[in-house]
């Protein structure tokens, strides 16, 4: 097969296929590609201006070369090379070079002692810049060769002189790169003398051009990435760096500074101007805090990322118990005592804070937001820390960006575990709950689930402003429900006392009864409830109403409403729900146990095999509803198995017994089965996350069984041959192409039918349809079943809408030929990449559908796994008599060749060969919410 | 000996009237006419006799910069130019041309129409005085005359604030106005680039304070304000038209907004309502926040502040009220003060820098009985409240701006002597540069060396390059050349070039030089030595023994002679050329020496 795919360097070149008369002649399949770098080397022959070849090669460059024909195209470009007088030519060959050295499965130490050959003799800077970069290239393919290595380090350290910084910082990139990690390599590379890349870089740090200063660094931290210990003499080096002029060095020397204090926590430096010293972990970071008030933002926000980067625990207390580092200390120490008029003397108590309020105040949000994110780490690691900090924190509350302070609350809430809120700061928390925006408003019932409130005022206030948010925006109620659930549950204490109060209870008279639907109510109850639950006493407390609320509410809203232990009361003592505990173990065997038998099918008879697979695949789906922790893996073996069964049934037809021209009709079935296979396939390939490589690969293999059985079927059921030459070809053009996708996996799938299929390859690329259909016919009957490995963790993706809630009897009623807004909500679970695969569809009762793809912004991801659509959908539609429903319903769009994997150096996203053979596609996994709308017609 | 020399007419050791005049170069600049709150008198504009006596200004200076339009910066602009006279340019930002003349003008109004003073500038005079001014754009460089160029930085403090660079030929001065390094609710930080200048005139109103969290400030702020409101007090916040004003109605209407509260916000009319029109024109001179968000709303529209009218103060119920001006020394503000004063329901706020003499600075300082024109007295039962709102550098900001400029000196105006004596240690000893608090009235001299360019033929260049390696950076590098001035530029080429141009002959300058060698032995074995001598000695030379007997090293001939009186000695005659200086006497030295002994 490979044989017969494989290109011929100097072949004759013209289309074949172009010219399907004559293979029409012929009755043969051929699959001829031409020949690459013949063609390139006439097209060059021909070309008569540079502007010409420069175009030819462009156009060359839009196509992918396979690896075999790699070689041949390099002699080709190379022998232009060194005729061609043009230097932009030139510099398109030597990238050229470049990209073809990076094809997968060739070895480019064959061109390497052209292009170092080439660069010797290169005047150009730019071409000379293109080739060493083409080096690099060469030299990442051929990481182990040491020797290779060290000659392409030493083409560097020559062109280190070189006038231009272009070529400089090629150079410099490329020893950063390739650098010897070791100084003593094998003695065969006695002659390149082994160099001490650190020295040779680090001479570059004082460069006249800021651009090579920066490469420098770029290189230095390379190494370091390689593994290479830096020396510590590169600190003081990069200190001089950090008063540079230019921003993109300072802020490179800031990354460098910090890789070293890292490498050398604990040696020690001198302070300038005095003769203390400090350790150089404490100097860096004093050096990092200063330059949060650098002059260029770019800067400022490296730095601020990078004091959160601070992994060294314990010195986040050192923080600010020691002033070492900001100005700030050094100022209050020796201020003036006199109290100056205004009385403003305020001097910040420690001085690391320092820094950070200096970037919680910094004018550019980006660099707030990395003070934010500092703060946050380091609140972390240090409970201590953290109470310090929590003053900043929640003054960011009222920060003028909206993403701040969504940031600062996220903050808030990762640390919330180590802090109590005192009244003021829980007060100034919740007054941003009447912020005007929803996320803001949802990140703080998140914060406040599990946040520590010190007093019962406390609970009290945060009730009270939970209960005005709740009348101001009553959208948030499901939230303001679960944030009151943890807020009772973990402060029953403090609930207790509150309770009589809540309830409007009165020692003496019976208060009415309050409305049992009323958000409010509801939402006191929540909190009572959970507060009770680990408060035996407090169910003393209630009314009777209370109690028949309670039923009510347990099993109207039982996530919310704990079970309680209530006196005499069976009822609710009794309804604890089986499904609660759960037991893995039992469940997990069993799914293995039900698999496990399934593999048995070969043996069984066509009719046994059809009933074990019907059985197994109930066992599945029932395990699944049951076992949600195990929903994932059942559904995905059970959608496998039903593949299997369908191809089963339909290769059981009678279809296949009978002359062809009689069985025009009853071929619905299996055609009906080859598609739903396919169905099933796509379902399993992208409607599941974790899906690994070998599932793709049987996924791939039962699709490919599907069009094999989808081609006989058609083969049988149309007249005349023409119209399967297309299809036999495609068919083989996939054979091929999940021959090459999947060329590691092949030694796994021992007679299986694509086994079988590839051995018979050249043969069937030489026959004629029918007797292609023939095979394939037998081949499907023969092949075995093939067994799918589970994945370690696969979780189906699902959709939940839950706005619009299709329970509205008031029809929306809008002008027709004007659009209305719909708003959407809908949470996703387990959907890789939402942004780009989520779709909303919209159905018309008169069949119209329309497909709306919501922004990236309209995403939200609150937790891992889980996503949040809020978008809006706009509606139009001519105008109607009556009001009618619309389906609305979300789309998890794929494409075929999302996860193939792509052959590299495909320039400029041309049309690769793959995509003839992709296919975009739409899966609906949600539930359809029905909208009732009115369009109506336009008054005059 | 090139100098810099500045001497401050106001706001020297001291805060108000700021005038700073800057010789650079033969050129004179002004920086700022500003005048003084505190005073009524001939103290409150600077002394513009101390530039001339007699003539025009304008043949004694060559540009008048204004940083930024509040009036003790630019409030003695109309008296300077149109009544002492001047007509040369003046520079200032958009912003600041525009706004400067409202405050002018009600400045203006408050003392000829209040006070009744004659002999004050008139409305035509604004109106003359800025018809003089040049707009300049920020980080736009404008060239003065063919050698003083300006340039404008950002600098925060008010819209339309900016910091100067002065700059002739290499000299520059950079003037900082007034500016401020944290961010507010509407304008950026200031910022300056790495732009190193002679010296750096900076204010320094918070020489000594370091400020904390701005947000600290702001929350407690609308505490207070929102608790007085609560009780029912009422809250007089004197302000400037402009600037601090707008930031507190942004604050207080977004906190209005979300506190949904409904008690009525004033601000007193005429000026504010022009002022916030330039504020809602000049958006790109504001923090990103408004710059970004102005498209779906200008922050600059309020819903809740509304205009005031005198009658409200009599209102019951609580208010808030922003009155001009902010230090309660005259005018609306002082008029509510003195109706409310009397109430301790009541509040004022001080959101910023009180001028001694005013009655805001008498209040700050714990004044309860105020003695009010006309000898009546006033008691004071409302509380008072300072709030820094005052959009100064702190001293970290002034630190950081030292920082960012890197300048070789500096020097404090706009503060008072005590502070500034104390930030000036700070800066010798942080920076390690000189630090200058001159008084009014004196001049600080401060000598520089500027650098001079000048121009290296391609030539000569080229044949240095093909001689050594590359440049060094850390090694000076010696270079034979002839230096040609002419038409004030400075050329360097070679000296065949040079003779070429001038059309000079070239004469051969040699030197000689005998050195007595006490050797018995005959002149040829004595070279020969000399030879081998030299040769070992001198490795990187090219030593060479001509067969006449004589010695070269390079183009330095030695020639061995016997006198005849006394053979035991031998006389070396060495010779070379001036170009060859630096060996020839090396040579010399070497030889002086002796010879070492042979091995005989």
């Amino acid at each position: 097969m490979a044989a017969h795919l494989k290109k011929r360097v100097y072949e004759e070149f013209s289309k074949v296929v172009q010219q399907p008369q004559e293979e029409i002649a012929t009755k043969k399949l051929r699959l001829t590609k031409p020949s690459k770098s013949a063609a390139l080397h006439i097209d060059l022959c021909k070309a008569t201006s540079p502007a010409d070849a420069l175009q030819y090669l462009l156009q060359f460059a839009r196509k992918p070369v396979e690896a075999e024909s790699v070689e041949g195209v390099v002699r080709i470009l190379l022998e232009h090379y060194y005729k061609e007088n043009d230097p932009s030519v030139r510099l398109k060959i030597a990238s050229l070079l470049g990209l073809l050295s990076k094809t997968a499965g060739f070895s480019p130490d064959c061109i390497m002692d052209d292009a170092i050959n080439i660069l010797q003799n290169e005047k150009s800077h730019q071409v000379l810049a293109q080739l060493l970069d083409t080096l690099l290239a060469i030299g990442t393919k051929l990481p182990e060769n040491q020797a290779v290595q060290m000659r392409l380090v030493d083409v560097a350290c020559k062109h280190l002189t070189d006038t231009s910084h272009g070529v400089r910082n090629k150079c410099l990139q490329l020893l950063g790169n390739l650098g010897s990690l070791e100084k003593s390599v094998t003695k065969d590379a006695e002659g390149l003398a082994a160099r001490d890349v650190q020295k040779i870089i680090g001479d570059y740090f004082s460069d006249q051009d800021p651009r090579v200063r920066t490469a420098a660094i770029k290189a230095m931290l390379q190494l370091h990435e390689r593994g290479l210990k830096l020396h510590q003499t590169i600190y003081n080096q990069a200190c001089k760096l950090l008063s540079d002029d230019y921003e993109q060095v300072r802020s490179a020397a800031v990354q460098l500074i910090w890789v070293v204090s890292q490498l050398y926590p604990e040696s020690i430096v001198p302070i300038p101007s005095s003769n203390e010293e400090i350790r150089l972990v404490d100097d860096a970071f004093g050096k990092i805090c200063h330059m949060v008030s650098d002059g260029s933002w770019v800067v400022r926000v490296q730095a601020a990322k990078l004091l959160r980067k601070r992994t060294a625990h314990e010195r986040a207390k050192e923080l600010y118990s020691s002033g070492e580092f900001s100005s700030g200390r050094k100022w209050g120490d020796d201020a003036p005592k006199e109290e100056v008029d205004t009385g403003a003397v305020n001097l910040i108590e420690s001085g690391a804070c320092g820094a950070f309020v200096h970037g919680l105040e910094d004018e550019m949000y980006e660099v707030r937001i990395a003070a934010v994110e500092a703060l946050c780490m380091l609140a972390q690691s240090s409970p201590s820390f953290a109470e310090k900090c929590l003053d900043f924190l929640v003054d960011m509350f009222n920060d003028e960006i909206e993403e701040v302070r969504l940031q600062s609350i996220h903050t808030m809430r990762k640390i919330s575990n180590n802090i109590t809120l005192r009244e003021d700061q829980l007060d100034t928390v919740l007054a941003v709950l009447e912020d005007s925006s929803r996320d803001i408003r949802e990140a703080l019932h998140e914060l406040l689930c599990c946040t520590n409130v010190s007093t019962k005022e406390g609970i009290h206030l945060a009730l009270v402003e939970l209960l005005k948010n709740l009348a101001k925006y009553p959208t948030d109620r499901d939230s303001i429900w679960k944030c009151l659930k943890f807020l009772g549950s973990r402060h029953p204490t403090l609930v207790l006392p509150l309770v009589p109060e809540l309830l409007s209870t009165h020692p003496f008279f019976d208060t009415a009864e309050p409305d049992m639907d009323d958000p409010a109510y509801i939402a006191v109850l929540v909190l009572i409830f959970n507060a009770a639950k680990t408060c035996p006493t407090m169910p003393a407390l209630f009314s009777d109403h209370t109690f028949r609320h309670y039923a009510y509410l347990r099993d109207s809203l039982s996530h919310l409403v704990p079970a309680l232990r209530l006196p005499g009361r069976k009822l609710v003592s009794s309804a604890v729900s089986p499904n609660i505990t759960p037991q893995e173990d039992p469940s997990q065997q069993f799914l293995q146990q039900s698999l496990e038998r399934v593999y048995s099918l070969q043996h069984l008879d066509p009719q046994g095999a059809q009933e074990l697979l019907e059985f197994t695949i109930r066992d599945l789906q029932r395990l699944g509803e049951l076992q949600s922790e195990l929903a994932g893996v059942a559904d995905f073996s059970a959608a496998y198995l039903r593949c299997q069964l369908l191809l089963i049934k339909a290769l059981q037809e009678k279809l296949w017994n009978v002359a062809a021209p009689l069985y025009l009709r009853q071929s619905d079935l299996a055609s009906a089965a080859a598609k739903q296979i396919m169905e099933e396939t796509y379902k399993m390939e992208f409607m599941y996350s974790g899906v690994e490589n070998k599932q793709v690969v049987i996924i791939h293999h039962m699709r490919l069984q599907a069009k094999a059985l989808q081609l006989i079927v058609t083969a049988r059921t149309t007249r005349g041959v023409d119209p399967l030459f297309g299809m036999c070809e495609k068919f083989l053009q996939e054979v091929d192409f999940f021959q090459r996708c999947f060329i590691a996996d092949l030694p796994h799938m021992q007679d299986s039918f694509v086994d079988k299929l590839l051995d018979l390859m050249p043969r069937l690329m030489t026959s004629k349809p029918a007797e292609v259909v023939k095979i394939l016919q037998t081949m499907l009957r023969q092949s075995t079943f093939l067994h799918l490995p589970l994945p370690e963790q696969i979780h189906k993706a699902s959709a939940t809408i839950i706005e619009p809630a299709g329970e509205s009897d008031n029809p929306l009623r809008f002008t027709s030929g004007l659009v209305v807004a719909l708003d959407v909500d809908a949470t996703l679970e387990h959907v890789q990449d939402p942004q780009s695969t989520v779709k909303v569809q919209v159905l018309y009762p008169d069949g119209q559908a329309q497909m709306i793809h919501p922004k990236p912004a309209d995403f939200r991801n609150p937790g891992p796994g889980r996503h949040r659509l809020i978008t809006q959908v706009y509606l139009s539609h001519t105008a109607w008599t009556e009001p009618c429903q619309v389906e609305v319903r979300l789309l998890l769009a794929y494409n075929s060749n999302a996860r193939i994997p792509k052959f590299s150096w495909i320039e400029g996203g041309e049309v690769s060969p793959q995509v003839e053979t992709s296919i975009e596609g739409t899966i609906p996994f949600s539930k359809p919410v029905k909208v009732y709308i009115m369009p109506k017609p336009a008054r005059r | 000996m090139p100098e810099i020399r500045v001497t401050p007419l106001g706001a020297g050791q001291d805060v108000g009237r700021s005038c700073i005049l800057v010789s650079i170069a033969g050129k004179n600049v002004m920086l700022d006419c500003g005048m003084h709150m505190g005073f009524s008198d001939d103290r409150r504009f600077p002394d513009f006799s101390y530039i001339t006596q007699s003539g025009r200004l304008t043949d004694f200076l060559d540009c008048v910069i204004i940083s930024h339009f509040h009036l003790d910066h630019c409030g003695a602009l109309p008296y300077f130019s149109e009544m002492v006279g001047y007509d040369g340019p003046i520079y200032m930002t958009h912003p600041t041309q525009a706004i400067c003349p409202i405050l002018l003008e009600d400045y203006r109004k408050i003392a000829v129409d209040k006070k009744g003073e004659a002999n004050f500038f008139t409305s035509q005079m604004i109106k003359d005085c800025m018809k003089k001014v040049v707009a300049v754009h920020l980080h736009q460089t404008v060239q003065v005359d063919d050698e003083l160029e300006i340039k404008a930085y950002y600098a925060g403090h008010v819209l339309g604030a900016a910091m100067f660079q002065i700059k002739v030929g290499s000299e520059s001065v950079v003037y900082t106005g007034d500016y401020n390094m944290t961010p507010d609710r509407h304008l950026g930080a200031a910022w300056i680039d790495k732009c190193r200048p002679n010296l750096l005139i900076t204010e320094s109103t918070y020489a000594t304070t370091i400020r904390d969290s701005k947000r600290c400030r702001e929350r407690d702020f609308l505490k207070k304000v929102h608790e007085t409101v609560e009780r029912g007090g009422k809250v007089l916040i004197p302000v400037f038209a402009l600037g601090r004003a707008q930031e507190l109605c942004i604050l207080l209407e977004t906190f209005w907004e979300r506190m949904n509260l409904k008690v009525p916000i004033y601000f007193s009319t005429g000026l504010t309502e022009k002022a916030n029109h330039y504020y809602k024109l000049f958006i790109t001179w504001t923090n990103q926040k408004i710059r970004k968000t102005f498209v779906q709303r200008n922050m600059f529209e309020f819903k809740h502040i509304k205009a005031f009218d005198r009658a409200f103060a009599d209102n019951p119920g609580p208010m808030v009220v922003f009155a001009t001006p902010g230090m309660l020394h005259a005018g609306q503000s002082l008029q509510i003060f003195r109706k409310w004063a009397g109430n301790e329901k009541n509040m004022v706020i001080m959101p910023g820098y009180c001028v001694q003499g005013t009655v805001g600075h008498k209040i700050l300082s714990g004044q309860r009985k105020l003695e009010m024109e006309g000898r009546q007295v006033l008691e004071v039962k409302m509380q008072v409240e300072y709030m820094s709102f005052s959009a100064h550098a702190d001293a970290k900001g002034i630190m950081q701006l030292v920082g960012q400029a890197e300048p070789e000196s500096v020097l404090l105006v706009h503060g008072e002597a005590k502070k500034m004596e104390f930030l000036k240690q700070k800066i010798e000893q942080e920076f390690r540069v000189d630090c200058y608090m001159p008084a009014n009235g004196e001049t600080v001299v401060l000598p520089t060396s500027p650098s001079i360019p000048g121009g290296i033929s391609l030539g000569l260049l080229k044949r240095e390059m093909a001689q050594g390696l590359l440049p060094e950076a850390k090694r000076p590098r010696l270079l034979h050349g002839t230096l040609i001035m002419k038409d004030s530029n400075f050329r360097l080429v070679s000296s065949e070039q040079a003779l070429k141009e001038l059309g000079l002959a070239e004469h051969q300058l040699r030197f000689t030089c005998r050195v007595h060698l006490h050797d018995t032995r005959k002149e040829q074995e004595t070279a020969m030595r000399v030879y081998s001598h030299l040769k070992s000695i001198l490795k990187d030379h090219c030593v060479q023994h001509l067969p006449d007997g004589s010695v070269t090293v390079e183009s330095i001939l030695i020639q061995a002679a016997a006198p005849s009186e006394d053979p035991a000695t031998k006389v070396l005659l060495v010779s070379w050329t001036y170009q060859d200086e630096e060996l020839g006497s090396y040579l010399t030295s070497l030889l002086k020496k002796g010879l070492p002994q042979a091995p005989s």
